[in-house]
């Protein structure tokens, strides 16, 4: 079970749920529960136009890849997919996809969540916010919630 | 030592490059020296670096405490938390 290798992608471009789901669960007979994860840009009420998404190339895929790695292992993932965007993204689109499948629905849960929680803690990606009055953005603050969320798992 | 380093987000926009070639004097041993040797180039780096114990290193594009040797670095990374996701 644990040579299922996840599908990792650092891209520009948005992606498609549902094509993503299909291709994960395509010609398998094992699956029995998919959880998907989408994260989308909001619009702060109106105060944002964009966020710039910084990565690390090369480092966020392979922290991503051990990660996923990680994740499947624990939790007897059978299949994995794991996206993230970079660039400018506009309130309403997707930052970062996660679909996690088991042959049962708690473990395609706490795995998604598992691989969220420390997506949003240790692959280098960053943020900034762009203002939609035009003055220049803050780089977002990482929050100490998002720590405490990672720490769940140990 | 001649080491590669780059830097992202704050610290990149701070420090005022994306990266640069770098040559180490040999007392720097573990990632908190490092830091604190580059905290003294100059007034860019002061500002990037002014609050070490925040800032994130990867050691060839992995995660690296700050009591980590350097040595045999290639590339190092330095840059805030992370908030992706």
């Amino acid at each position: 079970m644990s040579n299922i290798t996840p599908t990792i992608r650092v891209q520009s471009a948005d992606f498609d749920l549902q094509s993503e789901i299909d291709a994960l669960i395509a010609r398998r007979k094992d699956i029995g529960a998919v959880v998907t994860f989408s994260g989308l840009c909001r619009d702060e009420q109106g105060a944002l136009s964009a966020l710039e998404l910084e990565h690390y190339p090369g480092m966020a895929e392979a922290e991503m890849r051990r990660i996923g790695g990680i994740a499947v292992k624990r939790f007897s993932l059978l299949g994995l997919t794991a996206i993230h965007r970079h660039g400018r993204i506009m309130p309403g689109e997707n930052i970062v996809l996660v679909i996690a499948a088991a042959p049962h629905r708690q473990a395609a849960f706490d795995g998604a969540n598992f691989v969220m929680d420390f997506l949003k803690t240790s692959a280098p990606f960053w943020k900034k916010e762009h203002a939609a009055d035009g003055t220049a953005g803050d780089w977002i603050a990482a929050k100490d919630a998002d720590d405490t969320a990672r720490d769940k798992w140990k | 030592m001649s080491v590669k380093l780059v830097y992202f987000a704050w610290v990149r926009e701070r420090i005022g490059k994306p990266e640069e070639e770098i040559d180490l004097p040999a007392s720097v041993i573990t990632v908190r020296d490092l830091l604190n040797h580059l905290k003294d180039l100059g007034e860019e780096y002061e500002n990037a670096l002014q609050f070490p114990e925040v800032i994130r290193v990867a050691i060839n594009q992995e995660h690296a405490e700050h009591d980590e040797l350097i040595a045999g670095a290639r590339e190092i990374g330095i840059f805030p938390p992370m908030t992706g996701g």
